[in-house]
């Protein structure tokens, strides 16, 4: 087996240098060797959506990339949401819409809708709908993800809300 | 709508922060010192004698600490406790065979656990799989329900010389008298298919023996922790007090997570005592399309008798029922699918008769609905059948079938699945259809929209269907209410939650009652720990169930609280008041504050008068007599794309009625999830197996869950009918 590789990256602002497998996932990188298992891993296979992190600004599939290749680069999770325990916006809107129930794939779908969100700034209901396609829940048939987000896009347009990071 | 302070309100959940902002503990999210990862070497044939499992080069692998098959097991290895015996039908049959450990002799399905690796990494562990030796004379799978039973098949457990694993015949009436005397027979066959339960979260187990404290610790993805616990006690030799189960945040439950013992529930407890380091095994999704239990595989052959005028004479139903490898739940869902099927209708003359089939697949235990939709879909479509050939309409077809609502209690005159009669509760049937039918704008749509349509060259159609929910089941669940000093209130309770908003609504419930805002109410369940009687979340009977009990023991609180406020304030007891947190004297200035009363009713000097209890505290517990019948009517307009049959929701109404609401917006998202999985196994779900076994779609790429853009927004209206079986309704 090849021997460790030493990689650095920051994550939510905060740079971690560890040395790994050339084959442990992002995913469990996250999770294991830094604790943040906020990022949950549904399917390992890239479909469910669950494991969305940014990885310099763009959201990609933690269970797809490797923590190798994530080396020197900047990577976001839903534990960077928010200041000093306050939901953010795009959180408070999830909370006010009741835009979640089992919470397992919540974290998924923020992190898929932040770097969209940017470029999205007034959405349809179907644009969203094909923004989180590739995001499953299970259990709340999506309609209150849809709303929330549209509270969310409101409220911004209103100017009373920021969107981060 | 029933209303209060809290009780019928939409309050926001409390649990949304934490897991917004990914701090919620998750199974996989707990991490102990020295942990150790298992992985499970699963069989890849459905059928097959096992004839030797070879470990020991796994054995001799770096980073392997433990490599266990069924022979390592000794005398720990038993098959499971069969969870529901069959209930006392005359003339029921029923061979009972439930899952082992590790397959030992035989292997009876495809992904059957064979030997489990314990390694410093789940990345080694999975490595020394590859490592084990599997010698396997296969056998000829069972799969096809209507040959299984055929003389000269394979045999998935030889001891029954047959793969039947279970005939039930229930019946009310006369069918065949009904049956010729009707001026319609629609007799058609039905095949509802398997799926899976498919919670994004799968299961997961971590297991921790610390030796000093004699304390075994087990999380766990389990609906049901308190008996997992009692069952883990009994397994290993220990005190029920000695283990506790926590079943933290779960993602997603829909039934599999209440299947008991998954051999991983069993296994990691056990090893974890042997090695003295705590151990963690997290399904992968591969995994989850073998080990975790599904639903759904069923044909009927069904007949319904009716009068010109469109009355229902009788109904009989003759179906197979696949129950997997082994049948460890019995014959809830079958039995559920036999009751189901009479829905909101008078129906004087049933018979039904089902056969439950081994089969060399994954194991069946009830998935969301539990057997209950495949009735719904017999007689529905019987209906439409019925409506077309007579040259009725399809709703009015349904309303001259209504049990009316002042026929309640209303007496099926056949068994449930909880043992009970099949005795519907309260309903108002015709106000949910007739709420329905004007919602979607039924009249409108049959008389203008879709002649209309049609003669554009679109295929738009609508359907409407009714429905009866049993739920609410026993047997009991508890709760306990604590006022904290800190004027907190503490409710612990035994159900587990999956996401179904408990940490809101039992608080709603007891915030209700002590004049507390309801913030300051903290639930905590699915800790065995912090209360340990109660058997799960299952049957949609949570806020019914353990929700009566939260009610119960927040009333019990509450006259703690008045009395010993009137006797501090010396006041009579009817003159106080509860609200925002404190005890008031009506018409006075006089109060105190919970927290304060919390402190005054456990002094530190001076006695706790006789035949009285320390502090603000209570418990109670809840236990129907009988499961509630929840009812509702779904009305869809579909369009169909006539050259590639595509099927497009246009528009989906659901009129629920659920009794009282406690809280519209959890219950609208409940019904909402609910259709969503619905349009899953109606439009994208399928599990296919091949004749040989081998699961042909075992991954999320092969196995479509609807996506966003496949579920749309229903359109939702509440019927409030209060149940008479529990004081909340």
């Amino acid at each position: 087996m090849p021997g460790p590789h030493h990689i650095a990256m920051t994550v939510n602002g905060t740079r971690h240098q560890r040395a790994v497998e050339p084959r442990l996932l992002l995913s469990d990188f996250l999770r294991h060797d830094l604790g943040l298992t906020g990022t949950h891993v549904g399917c390992e296979h890239g479909v469910c959506g669950a494991c969305t992190v940014l990885l310099d600004g763009a959201a990609v599939r933690s269970c797809l990339v490797f923590a190798v290749q994530a080396d020197g680069r900047s990577v976001d999770t839903v534990e960077g949401l928010g200041r000093n325990g306050e939901l953010d916006p795009l959180q408070t809107a999830f909370h006010d819409a009741h835009g979640l129930q089992c919470g397992f794939c919540t974290p998924g779908i923020l992190m898929t809708l932040v770097p969209w969100l940017e470029k999205h700034p007034s959405p349809t209901d179907t644009e969203i709908r094909e923004a989180i396609s590739g995001n499953l829940c299970r259990c709340t048939g999506y309609a209150n993800i849809v709303k929330a987000v549209q509270l969310f896009a409101g409220r911004r347009n209103d100017g009373k809300a920021g969107l981060s990071p | 709508m029933t209303t209060g302070r809290y009780m019928g309100q939409s309050v926001p959940r409390l649990e949304d922060a934490k897991l917004l902002r990914g701090r919620a503990l998750f199974v996989d999210d707990v991490q102990l010192p020295g942990m150790l990862h298992v992985a499970f070497l699963r069989s890849d044939d459905a059928h097959g004698i096992l004839r030797s499992v070879d470990a020991s080069a796994a054995r001799e692998r770096r980073g392997v600490v433990a490599v266990y098959t069924a022979a390592d097991l000794g005398d720990y290895w038993r098959p499971g406790p069969l969870l529901v015996p069959p209930p006392p039908i005359e003339g029921l049959v029923f061979n009972a065979a439930t899952q082992v450990p590790l397959a030992r002799d035989k292997v009876r399905h495809g992904g059957e656990a064979l030997a489990m690796v314990v390694a410093e990494s789940r990345y080694a562990a999975e490595d020394a799989l590859e490592d084990i030796l599997v010698d396997l004379d296969p056998l000829p799978a069972v799969i096809d329900l209507e040959t299984a039973l055929r003389p000269g098949v394979s045999l998935v457990h030889e001891q029954f010389g047959t793969n039947l694993a279970a005939h039930v015949r229930q019946s009310k009436g006369d069918y065949a008298a009904a049956r010729s005397r009707a001026d319609l027979l629609v007799a058609r066959r039905f095949r509802y298919d398997r799926g899976a339960s498919a919670a994004i979260e799968n299961r997961g187990v971590v297991a921790e023996w610390d030796a000093r404290a004699e304390q075994l610790t087990v999380w766990d993805t389990t609906q049901a922790p308190i008996p997992i616990r009692n069952g883990l006690a009994a397994m290993l030799g220990l005190s029920e007090s000695q283990v506790r189960v926590v079943a933290p945040f779960i993602g997603g439950g829909f039934g599999p997570k209440i299947m008991m013992f998954y051999p991983e529930e069993v296994l990691l407890p056990w090893a974890a005592m042997r090695l003295g380091r705590p151990l963690k095994w997290i399904e992968d999704r591969r995994e989850n399309f073998y080990a975790t239990t599904q639903e759904r595989l069923q044909i009927h052959d069904a007949e319904l008798a009716m009068t010109s005028e469109g009355r229902i004479l009788g109904v009989q139903d003759v179906f197979l029922h696949d129950t997997g490898a082994y049948d460890p739940y019995g014959l809830t869902v079958p039995i559920n699918s036999q009751c189901t099927l009479l829905g909101p209708y008078v129906i004087p003359n049933y018979d039904s008769e089902f056969t439950a089939v081994f089969t060399n697949t994954p194991i069946v235990t009830p998935v969301r609905g539990a057997g209950r939709q495949h009735g719904v879909f017999v007689m529905e479509r019987l209906l439409d059948f019925a409506a077309k050939e007579l040259g009725l309409d399809p709703v009015e077809i349904r309303r001259r079938n209504l049990i009316p609502p002042d026929a309640f209690p209303y007496d099926h005159e056949i068994l449930f699945q909880d043992f009970r009669p099949l005795v519907y509760d309260s309903g108002n049937y015709p106000a949910a259809l007739d709420k329905a039918v004007e919602m979607i704008g039924y009249d409108r749509f049959r008389r203008l929209d879709q002649p209309g349509l049609r003669r554009e060259g679109r295929h738009v159609g609508i359907g409407v269907v009714c429905y009866i929910e049993g739920t609410g089941v026993g047997p009991y669940e508890g709760a306990r209410v604590t006022v904290e000093p800190s004027g907190l209130v503490r409710v612990a309770t035994g159900v587990g939650t999956q996401g179904q908003g408990h940490f809101t609504t039992f608080a709603q419930l007891v915030a209700e009652q002590l004049g507390v805002d309801v913030e300051k109410v903290r639930v905590v369940t699915g800790d065995t720990r912090e209360f340990n009687w109660g058997t799960g979340t299952f049957a949609s009977r949570g806020a019914v169930v353990a929700g009566n009990a939260c009610h119960a023991a927040a009333q019990k609180v509450r006259e703690k609280i008045i009395a010993l406020a009137a006797r501090l304030l010396d006041v009579a007891p009817e003159r106080i008041a509860l609200e925002n947190g404190r005890a008031c004297v009506r018409g006075a200035d006089a109060s105190i504050e919970l927290g304060e009363l919390a402190r005054r009713a456990n002094p530190l000097r001076g006695a706790v008068t006789p035949g009285t209890e320390p502090g603000l505290e209570a418990t109670a517990y809840f236990g129907p007599d009988r499961g509630n019948a929840a009812s509702g009517v779904h009305a869809m307009i579909v369009e169909v794309d006539a050259e590639t049959a595509a099927v497009a929701i246009k528009r989906y109404v659901v009129v629920h009625d659920c009794g009282t609401v406690i809280n519209p917006t959890v219950v609208e998202a409940q019904v909402q999830g609910g259709v969503a999985h619905g349009i899953g196994n109606a439009f994208y779900e399928q599990l296919i197996f091949d004749e040989n076994g081998q699961l042909l779609n075992a991954s999320f790429m092969d196995y479509l869950l609807p996506t966003a853009l496949d579920v749309p927004t229903v359109e939702m209206a509440h019927i409030e009918t209060p149940s008479p079986l529990n004081p909340l309704g």
